[in-house]
């Protein structure tokens, strides 16, 4: 029972944390909340049932199915990664002088043009993740998963690992870092501010398309409106390993997500949504720079 | 010329931070500019590196007009620069805070990065041996693993102008390098400066010590109120009677 729970909690919290990480990583940067993030990853997962449709009504899938999700996966990514890029150009570079509250208002509208742009066009009802996917139950003693819970495991860590990599060891990611501690000084020092902005939208954007998508093969179902309650999830994850931390937003999440399952499990399954802002509260009560974070006063 | 900045006027609001500043420097020097708390030289520097956006006038660097360009950009031109404060990368390490420093100067794309090819890691390699002779010449290299805010003040202000250096400029900006440092750091700090001239750079300093202005300059430029009120070599600011009314007060002079 407890392991199943760690199982299942693993699985939504590598994907909570994918999601965080688009908040802290553009919080980092810029010290904006990204309110329209959920409605990226909401994006993300209707792109997958959209190109996973056309790739199985061309035959593709058919053909081959590993070809067909890896195309699927790629084509999300890109596509979803220019609406971070896009969203932040318009909605959020025109305000980068303005007071801290204005883009803030600038990302709730986005996020809700994005909502209803997206009920427009796909409609209101719940649309249907294609069955291509074959899914096998493996049992272990007690404990029962399946191989999608497993491979969303994998990559949930395969990405984190490799975002950790990319932001330690290249070029542009410790021009990352060093635009989050001190933009004037990265600039002087020859970086190229904007364009590392932008980077920060594409990476935080692909990463919520991968989640979006996971979810989406994992529940069958996405709507419209599902990147509102996993965005404030997300969010809650950042916050509580410490909002613009990299590793804490990969804490953050796995750690939400556990909570989240053992909650349902050991007390009740009703108020599983629950927990996320009960562990919101507590956080800012006791400790509001979280985990990993640093207090605002450390801050250059 | 290295550099030739004509009349250049910066306002804030009602206020006139410096006024029709013109002067030029020569390739190879070390100019000096000073002037009262007030006068206008930090900001000057601003508007020198594109931090702040100048009025009016011109700034010409190798006779190229850099008047608007930004910040970046006039780096990838030749001009580096560092802070009174000190803005060292403090949760990076020493050889990291030198290695963006090398960011404008080194091809490394995105893409080579993500696929880690041999042509990256040959190219990050030499990045870390290129930043880690800056070191050496700042005279930081056995910190180079350290965390950059974990280093005492004057080893943190010669990174910085380590960092700077890694950007590989013709025209190099100091402001007040010497602030805040003993006796002992400030002769070394101008031995650092020499060197730095040595090397064929061009250097500006905005400094308070006068036994640093008169000991290293070529040039110096006074500015009072953000107006240019002498210009000379140390021997003829000395005696200037505009410079010392404008550091002691009118009566006091002689």
């Amino acid at each position: 029972m407890f392991l199943q729970q760690i199982i299942n909690g693993l699985t939504v919290g590598g994907v909570y944390a994918l999601i965080a990480l688009g908040y802290t990583l553009v919080y980092g940067i810029l010290e904006l909340i990204n309110f329209a993030h959920g409605e990226i990853y909401m994006i993300g997962a209707y792109l997958g049932i959209i190109f996973l449709g056309i790739f199985t009504a061309s035959g593709l899938t058919q053909y081959s199915l590993f070809l067909s999700l890896s195309l699927t996966v790629i084509m999300s990514v890109i596509v979803c990664s220019a609406y971070g890029f896009t969203v932040e150009k318009l909605a959020y570079k025109p305000l980068r002088n303005a007071p801290r509250l204005n883009p803030l208002i600038s990302a709730i509208g986005v996020s809700i043009f994005l909502q209803n742009y997206v009920m427009l066009t796909q409609g209101a009802t719940d649309k249907v993740f294609p069955h291509v996917i074959p899914v096998t139950i493996i049992k272990f003693y007690n404990v029962t998963m399946t191989t999608l819970q497993i491979f969303i495991i994998i990559v949930s860590f395969f990405l984190m690992a490799g975002l950790h990599l990319f932001i330690m060891k290249t070029k542009t990611g410790k021009a990352m870092r060093a635009v989050a501690q001190d933009k004037v000084m990265a600039s002087l020092l020859g970086i190229n501010i904007d364009r590392i902005i932008s980077v920060t939208f594409i990476i935080g954007s692909g990463l919520a398309a991968v989640a979006g998508l996971m979810v989406a093969m994992y529940y069958g179902l996405v709507n419209y409106s599902i990147g509102y309650m996993a965005g404030i999830k997300a969010f809650t994850a950042a916050v509580l390993g410490g909002i613009g931390s990299i590793p804490g937003a990969m804490i953050g999440g796995l750690v939400l997500g556990l909570i989240e399952s053992l909650g349902a499990s050991y007390l009740s399954s009703e108020y599983k949504d629950a927990y996320a802002f009960i562990i919101l509260i507590l956080i800012l009560l006791v400790k509001p720079t979280g985990l990993l974070g640093k207090s605002e006063g450390q801050k250059p | 010329m290295i550099l030739d900045v004509r009349a250049l006027t910066k306002i804030f609001g009602g206020l006139k931070a410096i006024e029709e500043v013109s002067f030029k420097v020569r390739r190879g020097t070390i100019l000096s500019i000073i002037g009262p708390n007030g006068a206008g030289k930090t900001t000057l520097f601003n508007c020198l590196t594109g931090v702040l956006p100048p009025t009016k006038g011109k700034v010409l660097f190798e006779e190229e007009d850099v008047t608007h360009k930004r910040a970046y950009e006039i780096t990838a031109k030749g001009i580096a620069r560092t802070f009174q404060n000190i803005r060292v990368f403090g949760s990076m390490s020493v050889l990291e805070n030198v290695m963006i420093g090398q960011h404008t100067r080194s091809k490394e794309g995105l893409l080579t990065a993500i696929m880690g090819t041999r042509k990256f890691l040959k190219e990050e390699d030499e990045i870390k041996s290129r930043a880690f002779e800056y070191l050496q010449f700042a005279g930081i290299q056995d910190y180079s693993d350290v965390l950059a805010g974990n280093l005492p003040y004057g080893d943190q202000k010669r990174l910085e102008i380590a960092r700077a250096l890694a950007t590989e400029p013709k025209l190099l900006l100091l402001d007040e390098p010497a602030a805040g440092m003993n006796p002992q750091e400030t002769k070394e700090l101008m031995e650092l400066i020499r060197r730095i001239r040595e090397w064929g750079k061009t250097v500006i300093i905005i400094e308070h010590d006068m036994k640093v202005v008169m000991g290293i300059s070529d040039r110096i430029v006074v500015l009072d109120h953000g107006v240019k009120i002498a210009e000379g070599t140390p021997n003829e600011i000395q005696n200037n009677p505009y410079v010392i009314e404008a550091y002691l007060g009118k009566e006091e002079v002689f």
